[in-house]
């Protein structure tokens, strides 16, 4: 397992022979392609319908069969929905990669493995459970390519068994997997039973773990961040969608052309009030973007880093033109290709000023499926009130993995369209300049094409306050001041952080995006384990609130903590704090390509501290 | 006490509107510019078929070409946007509201250069839009560089000679898809408005390329895109003449010399042929004439390739009538069961 992550093995572990219910961590180790992901998310929702808090998360080549690929699923009573460092439920199917797998489990995890691959030779302090997968498919169907893709379902019916998750809600769960395909159905339900009958005739229970039903998922749905952004952006009221593949954010546009297709047809014509254009590259898709947004319509795409590296030439034309757009950035592992299918905070500070010249954007930062939904609405109505291109940053492991959460509420607000001049307005202000502050907040009015209202030359180029060519020092000078004015108003736009302030302030956390879900489980480890209390201030967005500088201010030492190497927040703080509060910030970094887990947040916590936890 | 002088008649289009209404700023390119000129032609097309300036969006990308949609329509939205990407920014907008009637402006470089990936995907398109090329075979606004359709063996002022063939813009276009191509020269006043009128009338990517000369850069001895060698190498496919839909056609029409052509909205474009059999409906006829005259040399100017019925990319998104960017939100927000059902999905 040490190529995708390394346990550190504690001495002194004691050996777990106590009932460890609702608290474990299940890895299922196979080859892609090889038709896991119907198991592991039968797995996954059957422990969810029992009412136990989970989450799932992949781990998976950027290749489309023959690699090796790790699914895990965690629960927990105590609702961490984080990734948990050490595994303690093995599931090994791939002869590649198994000895590694095995080796470095912890001690007294359980394995559950292909017979054949004989792991429990490997270790004597793990349980082991031998499954003779093939043997237990071949009754089930003749078909050699059938069996190949069923018989992974072996492994739920073992694992029902050994860890008395109901069968009832196995079925339940396949079949709502599975929708109408009853035939596959029949197979799927024939390998579970396999599975399950076996285990109960073959495998006594030696292990600690089991799933005891809980109520604390009722009502709570189960969705990917991407599927729920593309929502929020239908309900947004988006218009036009430009997107060029790519792994982690096409799973975003293709789930929003799936909702738009079925739900924004004109009910009358059948014909579509949006349109979705597969552009040749990521430049022209955000020249789409951009072109659609001149003509008025509510506009997105959906990328990642590399993406965003070629939209940087346009995003600094939405900048300086002052025309909106909304881009969706599922960050993933760089530099350069880097990691495709990992998950990091990689790309905060090269977005935050994208393109040559002075340019600032803002930056919504959503940490969970619910913001994903939230913010792509948000999205739309503050690019539209700024009148620049905004960027969303989700990330693969919000993006793409399954999390829990309550079901979405439908908005209430109205959309924002922004500053439109329109005939009362131009009677107000008599003289229309497009460039022009009339308000004092940065924000100038805008016509589009058609709207009746007077027209005006978008240029890149150097401009005046009535949109004319200007190469003059003091037209320029003027332009940029006012766009930096704007950016002031965006402060005021942004959503505030969330805040969980100490009395005493004492060490603070700051942290966006999933790395809040290691610092949920961070925060209760410090307390419980070095009776360490700390504040968190969880940032929704860049441009800073002034919530952000008060919480430096009213701590000891604040932690930085994130996704990525260079502690790409910890400067762009740095670049708006005093040299007072700079002195405060440290920086808790993590990029194994892997989600950051509590563990990790704590051990590295309390290392700079210099304090040991107490039950070490 | 002098009666005062009857005023001359304003004159005036069937909208009502003068030309002034169709003018622009002031040019800022070089006297003689061939661009310039090519803008007087954009100005008399639109005054004559009386197109509302308010129904045009203009654009372009960067370069000395790119300047010139600020010379005309000024009444019209523009927009200046960044080098050879000019093709996304008017998908995206032809998109959002399909009312508008799309006009850009490129050059060689601009669009033989840098711009080609996405040139490429405009004419596979078949974006409506009026795509023209104001090609002199050079940079003029960095100083003379070659561009990608600088002609074989041309040279430089300071020598240096081209040693790579050019890209025929027309024959590419044809080949992926633009359903209307032509190519004029810009010191032809007469067939440049006869192909820009059509244009006009046309829905579907209309690619024009216009030979332009550079007057500072590119026209002297040995440059094939200079004035002399335009004039002496140009063949003309024949007199183009539009008439529009809401001029009475019978008056041109003289079957035996002339194709006629119907265009979208019912306008005829006529097409005297010279040489013989020249069907501009003919995709492998109007390659093989590209090729044919270039080894020659030659120019083949007029519209060389025309496909009237072709569905354009606007038009095969099945949108809605009204422009996307105008709709409300009643319109583009659903209700509230929508989304319950959504969630259903997900519980």
């Amino acid at each position: 397992m040490s190529v995708t992550d390394v346990i550190e093995q504690q001495a002194g572990t004691p050996e777990r022979t106590e009932r460890v219910a609702n608290d474990f961590a299940i890895q299922v180790a196979t080859i892609n392609g090889s038709g896991s992901q119907t198991a592991n998310l039968v797995l996954l929702r059957s422990i969810f319908q029992m009412g136990v808090p989970v989450s799932g998360k992949n781990m998976f080549p950027s290749n489309i069969a023959g690699l090796p690929t790790w699914y895990t699923i965690r629960a927990s009573a105590d609702g961490y929905i984080g990734r948990k460092k050490e595994v303690d439920f093995l599931v090994a199917m791939n002869p590649e990669t198994a000895r590694e797998d095995v080796l470095t489990l912890g001690e007294g995890a359980a394995v559950v493995y292909d017979e054949p691959l004989k792991l429990n030779e490997l270790r004597n302090d793990l349980t082991f459970y031998p499954v003779p997968f093939d043997k237990l498919i071949s009754p089930v169907t003749h078909d050699a390519k059938l069996r190949r893709l069923v018989r992974n379902m072996i492994y739920d019916g073992v694992l029902s068994r050994l860890l008395s998750i109901d069968m009832g809600q196995m079925e339940k769960a396949l079949r709502k997997q599975l929708g109408k395909k009853l035939k596959a159905i029949e197979l799927n339900m024939a390998a579970l039973k396999a599975g399950y009958d076996f285990a109960e005739t073959s495998l006594p229970k030696q292990d600690p773990f089991v799933i005891e039903p809980m109520n604390k998922t009722q009502g709570m749905i189960l969705i990917e961040g991407n599927a729920a952004a593309a929502i929020g952006c239908m309900m947004a009221g988006v218009t036009f969608v430009a997107w060029y593949p790519i792994t982690p954010s096409s799973s975003l546009c293709e789930s929003l052309i799936e909702y738009l297709k079925k739900y924004r047809r004109d009910p009358e014509t059948g014909k579509a009030t949006y349109a979705v254009v597969q552009a040749e590259d990521e430049l022209a898709a955000l020249g789409m973007v951009i072109g659609a947004a001149w003509m008025g319509a509510r506009a997105t795409t959906s990328t990642a880093g590399p993406g965003v590296s070629l939209m940087g030439e346009f995003t600094g034309l939405g900048y300086y033109t002052e025309l909106p757009a909304v881009i969706f950035d599922i960050q993933r592992v760089g530099p350069s290709t880097g990691l495709p299918t990992r998950t990091g905070q990689q790309d905060i500070l090269s977005t935050a000023v994208l393109s040559h010249g002075d340019t600032k954007h803002p930056l919504l930062l959503p940490s969970s499926v619910s913001e994903c939904y939230t913010m792509a609405m948000e999205a739309f109505d503050i690019a539209e009130r700024l009148q620049t291109p905004i960027f969303v940053m989700s990330d693969l492991d919000l993006g793409m993995n399954t999390w829990m959460a309550d079901p979405f509420e439908y908005p209430t607000a109205p959309f924002d369209r922004g500053k439109r001049l329109d005939a009362a307005t131009l009677e107000r202000i008599k003289q229309w300049g497009r460039y022009k502050d009339v308000d004092g907040d940065g924000i100038p009015y805008r016509t589009v094409p058609g709207d009746g209202m007077p027209a005006y030359f978008v240029r890149g180029s150097g401009h005046n306050e009535m949109a004319q060519y200007s190469e003059r020092a003091d037209d320029y000078k003027n332009n940029m001041d006012r766009l930096a004015r704007k950016f002031e108003t965006a402060r005021t736009l942004m959503p505030k952080p969330v805040v969980d302030m100490a009395d005493d302030g004492g060490i603070g956390l700051i942290a966006f995006g999933t790395t809040h879900w290691a610092i949920v489980e961070s925060r209760d480890q410090l307390a419980k384990e070095a009776g360490l209390g700390t504040s968190y201030l969880r940032l929704r967005a860049y441009p800073f609130t002034p919530e952000v500088f008060e919480f430096i201010d009213k701590c000891k030492r604040v932690y930085v903590v994130e996704q990525n190497r260079d502690g790409q927040l910890l400067s762009l703080l740095k670049m708006e704090c005093t040299p007072e509060r700079i002195a405060k910030l440290r920086s808790i970094r993590h990029y194994l390509g892997l989600p950051i887990d509590g563990r990790s947040v704590t051990t590295e916590l309390l290392n700079q501290e210099s304090l040991a936890p107490a039950r070490a | 006490m002098t009666t005062p002088a009857q005023p001359a008649p304003k004159r005036i289009n069937r909208i009502g509107l003068e030309p002034v209404a169709y003018r622009g700023s002031k040019t800022t390119l070089c006297a003689g510019c061939g661009h310039n000129a090519i803008t007087e032609r954009i100005i008399e097309s639109f005054y004559e078929l009386g197109v509302q300036p308010a129904d045009v969006i203009k654009l372009s990308g960067i370069g000395c070409s790119s300047k010139s949609p600020a010379y005309f329509l000024n009444n019209s939205h523009g927009f200046n946007s960044v080098h050879g990407r000019m093709p996304a920014v008017a998908t995206g907008a032809a998109i959002a509201n399909r009312k508008m009637i799309a006009i850009g402006i490129s050059g060689d470089g601009d669009t033989g250069a840098i711009g080609i990936g996405q040139f490429v995907h405009l004419m596979r398109r078949n974006l409506p839009m009026i795509y023209i090329i104001e090609d002199n075979g050079c940079y003029g606004l960095t100083k003379g560089q070659f561009s990608p359709t600088a002609d074989l063996g041309s040279t430089l002022k300071t020598g240096v000679i081209n040693d790579l063939p050019p890209i025929d813009t027309c024959a590419l276009a044809i080949e992926l898809g633009a359903s209307f191509v032509a190519r004029s020269f810009s010191g032809d006043s007469k067939q440049l408005k006869a192909i820009l009128k059509a244009a006009i009338s046309h829905r579907g990517t209309c690619m024009i390329d216009v030979l332009s000369p550079c007057v500072t850069f590119n026209d002297h001895e040995g440059s094939t895109k200079s004035y002399a060698y335009v004039k002496d190498h140009d063949e003309p496919l024949g007199d183009v003449s539009f008439v529009p839909f809401f001029e009475d056609i019978s008056i041109e029409y003289d079957a035996g010399t002339t194709t006629a052509v119907t265009l979208h909205n019912g306008s005829k474009v006529l097409l005297t042929k010279i040489a013989e059999d020249y069907n501009p409906t003919d995709r492998i006829g109007a390659l093989k004439l590209l090729h044919e005259t270039a080894r020659r040399g030659e120019f083949a100017t007029g519209i060389l390739y025309l496909e009237p019925d072709k569905p354009d990319f606007v038009d095969q998104l099945g949108l809605v009538d009204e422009p996307l960017a105008m709709l409300d939100q009643s319109r583009t927000r659903p209700g509230p069961k929508a989304l319950e059902e959504i969630m259903e999905s997900f519980r």
